[in-house]
């Protein structure tokens, strides 16, 4: 590292490295030698890591490296330990009763918390991340339960759904009145204002309660139940209640006895386990809105 | 010193000196006296409270740690003696750190450098290690001329550098040791230690602290003192005229002479200095400085070249503290006939002790009036408020409380707020009228879902203010927080 080219700057008496630009030279300053020897070690480190992980890109992969090391491997791993970790805490959470569960604080916390991861991966898209809810899609944290709010209504909700295909779902839809032609138009403008009375809302001027009445009976109570309160075996909506799913106003209500309605609520048994359903079930009844 | 430099005339570096210049090893010289026995007795302190205070016990009670000073990471918790702190106080931490920095000033405006001197880690273990290395290869002479001596590799020469740095690693490895335990159970750690069943972040710490000691203390030195602390910097735009540093009084030394020379002088009559030149000031310093020089930015204040150069002054019969903590202004009134005068109590000084007493003075006051239950509130913000079926409003928050005590307490919460609001607390069916009673076991938290429910025609605006109140029903200790209530 001293002179490469035997060419001496004469102010200094330094060596140069030979490199002219107008007239002025590049005198040869060579860095410190633990600098450089440092540096040589990097590069040697670098090929050591070249060969023992993953590094090359290949036409269809990557050289894999001699210790085989893969983070999602790793992943795998950590994962493996976490569901160890957990065991015991998830058989105890299978094995318990519903009713268990909610007396239990650590129980309760695991379960809600569990829950609300889970809820948060799957029913999140329908029911919103807060389970608020959408048009057509039930609030959970309100009191009003199509199929029922207790911990076991709710739990075989979330097994068996509605409308889901599994053998054990919860069947029952509103019919649609207008598009089967069992209703006319005008006796479905009727429908939809007799139901807004029953739960206190305004009526459209000359509107026939009497002829609303006689038609609800006929029509309506074998599932909205006389006094239009609802049935949970079917899935039959209250009518006096302030909260719709579908949305009060007329012209929805007219839409829904017209065309009728079937939201589909998916299974998801066989696809989560039973200690996650119950999980589940738990932090949905936990939201507030549970009987 | 240097010629001027005509900047027309070519430059070179040999003008200047090279701009590098290669570390002269450091052979400080034993030496006895005041400062050094001062050394000596804070080494024994600071050492002893750091290797041992691990050990210490302090009763907290049944299942709570026994140890006096613990850093419990895993839970979240700091333990001090009598006090006890939570992750969500680490304000203490900053109050801790601003005393410490202020006192750090303090001690500047006294004494300069003092701190440097005496209770810096880097000097008390470089001290320690320079003993250990004295002991085994001699002092100053011998070691200069072992180290020189063209003839290294006798087996006993071999020995001896074998034996030092074994002694260095192990100081080094047991000042990794200790350090570890101030994070767990100390007599626990230490049997899993020797047993090879310790936490394997536990040996890499040991590990980091063996290697950073024995290079800091065996060979870097005084170097770290020059070049990597900050504190030599800091400290300068810190200091005073009136602080006392480790001073050369020239008044007294100058024209330095032999003691022969001095003594006919003075017969005759003339002023003479009382430096011999003997330059044991120099060989006692550990970074390797000469005093004499004036103050320089190399010299931690140590006071040994007090030590080295009073044992001269008492040799030759003339006073004591040629060398002393001083400062120039009383050397220039000395000069001038004047009485020396010492200000310790300045502007700065003051102000730097009001600033300690006055966030200490808060901190103990905190702790003292330190509240052992908590409560937090978050409300739900999706959805903010829920309309129920017969058109009441309700609105969920998640309410965290902590119960600090070493004791299990029943807590009673309550909510005012929206008239006529029902309080429900998710999991909690004995409600006693409208006020959930739940148990918060000792050192813990707890987070539950809480439900306020009002009716619909009693809540007529947008936001109402809630506050709960969380009650120990034993105690009566009182905590609460403020929320809104929102309707939809
Ligand atoms: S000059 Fe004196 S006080 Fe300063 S570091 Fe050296 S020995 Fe210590
Ligand atoms: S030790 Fe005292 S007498 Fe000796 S050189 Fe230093 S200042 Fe002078």
């Amino acid at each position: 590292m001293t002179d490469h080219h035997g060419d001496f700057d004469s102010v200094s008496g330094r060596s140069t490295t030979g490199h002219e630009w107008d007239g002025i030279k590049e005198l040869n300053t060579p860095l410190p030698r633990w600098w450089v020897i440092t540096f040589y070690l990097t590069i040697v480190w670098a090929i050591g890591y070249w060969v023992v992980y993953p590094a090359w890109p290949l036409i269809s992969g990557h050289t894999r490296g001699v210790i085989g090391y893969s983070s999602r491997a790793d992943v795998a791993v950590e994962l493996a330990n976490l569901e160890k970790i957990r065991g015991d805490k998830m058989v105890a959470l299978g094995a318990a009763s519903l009713a268990d569960i909610e007396k239990d604080p650590a129980l309760l916390a695991l379960a809600r918390a569990k829950g609300k991861t889970v809820f948060g991966d799957n029913c999140a898209p329908c029911h919103g991340s807060g389970a608020a809810g959408a048009k057509g899609f039930p609030n959970l944290n309100d009191d009003d339960w199509l199929w029922g709010g207790t911990l076991d209504q709710i739990m075989q909700t979330i097994q068996f759904g509605a409308r889901s295909g599994h053998a054990k779902t919860h069947e029952g839809q509103m019919l649609a009145f207008g598009k089967d032609g069992v209703l006319k138009p005008d006796e479905i403008v009727t429908a939809a204002n007799y139901v807004r009375a029953l739960s206190g809302l305004p009526t459209r001027k000359g509107y026939d309660a009497a002829k609303g009445e006689k038609i609800f009976a006929e029509n309506c109570v074998a599932c909205h139940g006389e006094a239009g309160k609802g049935n949970p075996e079917l899935g039959a909506p209250n009518l006096t209640d302030k909260i719709w799913l579908y949305g009060s106003d007329e012209a929805t209500l007219i839409e829904t006895i017209s065309n009728g309605r079937a939201g589909v609520m998916p299974a998801w048994e066989g696809r989560l386990d039973p200690a996650t359903i119950k999980a589940m079930a738990v932090y949905v009844h936990s939201l507030g809105g549970g009987k | 010193m240097n010629k001027p430099v005509n900047p027309s005339e070519p430059t070179s570096e040999d003008d200047y000196g090279p701009l590098y210049a290669a570390r002269k090893k450091v052979y400080p010289q034993s030496v006895s006296g005041t400062f050094r026995r001062i050394k000596w007795g804070l080494m024994a302190f600071c050492l002893g409270v750091y290797y041992f205070l691990p050990f210490v016990r302090w009763n907290r009670g049944l299942g709570a740690p026994s140890q006096a000073v613990l850093i419990d990471l895993p839970n979240s918790r700091f333990y001090f003696f009598f006090i006890e702190l939570w992750p969500q106080e680490v304000y203490y931490f900053t109050g801790l750190l601003i005393v410490a920095a202020v006192a750090l000033f303090l001690m500047n405006s006294v004494g300069g450098r003092i701190w440097c001197g005496y209770l810096c880690p880097q000097t008390v273990w470089t001290d320690l290690f320079y003993a250990v290395e004295r002991l085994i290869e001699g002092d100053r002479r011998e070691r200069m001329k072992k180290d020189k001596s063209s003839d290294p590799m006798r087996l006993e020469r071999i020995s001896e550098i074998v034996l030092k740095h074994s002694i260095w690693l192990l100081i080094a490895w047991w000042t990794g040791g200790a350090w570890v335990l101030y994070f767990n159970d100390a007599p626990t750690l230490v049997k899993q230690l020797v047993t090879f069943q310790a936490p394997m972040i536990a040996y890499i710490w040991i590990g980091i602290l063996t290697v950073t000691t024995y290079a800091l203390a065996g060979y870097m030195r005084e170097q770290v003192c020059t070049y990597m602390c900050p504190w030599p910097r800091i400290q300068a735009a810190l200091t005073d005229e009136w602080a006392l540093n480790v001073t050369y009084r020239y008044d007294r030394g100058e024209k330095r002479t032999s003691v022969k020379k001095a003594a006919e002088l003075r017969a005759l009559g003339e002023h003479a200095g009382d430096c011999v030149d003997c330059y044991q000031c120099v060989a006692v310093c550990p970074t390797g400085i000469d005093i004499r020089n004036g103050p320089q930015l190399e010299c931690i204040q140590c006071g040994l070249c007090i030590d080295a150069c009073d044992n001269v002054m008492a040799k030759i019969g003339r006073p004591t503290r040629l060398i002393a903590y001083d400062n120039d202004i009383n050397i220039q009134r000395r000069q001038d006939g004047k009485a020396p005068i010492y200000r310790i109590v300045r502007a700065r000084t003051v102000v730097y002790s009001a600033i300690i007493t006055a966030v200490g003075g808060i901190m103990l006051y905190t702790l003292a009036t330190r509240s052992l239950l908590d409560v937090n509130v978050l409300h739900d913000r999706n959805p903010v408020a829920v309309r129920l079926s017969d058109g009441s409003i309700r609105n969920a928050y998640t309410v965290r409380l902590l119960n600090k005590s070493g004791y299990d307490r029943v807590i009673a919460i309550d909510a005012d707020g929206p008239v006529n609001a029902t309080i429900h607390v998710v999991g909690v069916d004995s409600v006693t009228p409208d006020r959930p009673m739940i148990v918060i076991p000792r050192d813990a938290t707890s987070e539950l879902r809480l439900l306020v429910t009002a009716p619909a025609e009693v809540n007529p605006e947008k936001s109402i203010p809630v506050r709960f109140h969380v009650t120990d029903i034993g105690l009566g200790e009182a905590a609460s927080a403020t929320d809104n209530f929102v309707s939809p």
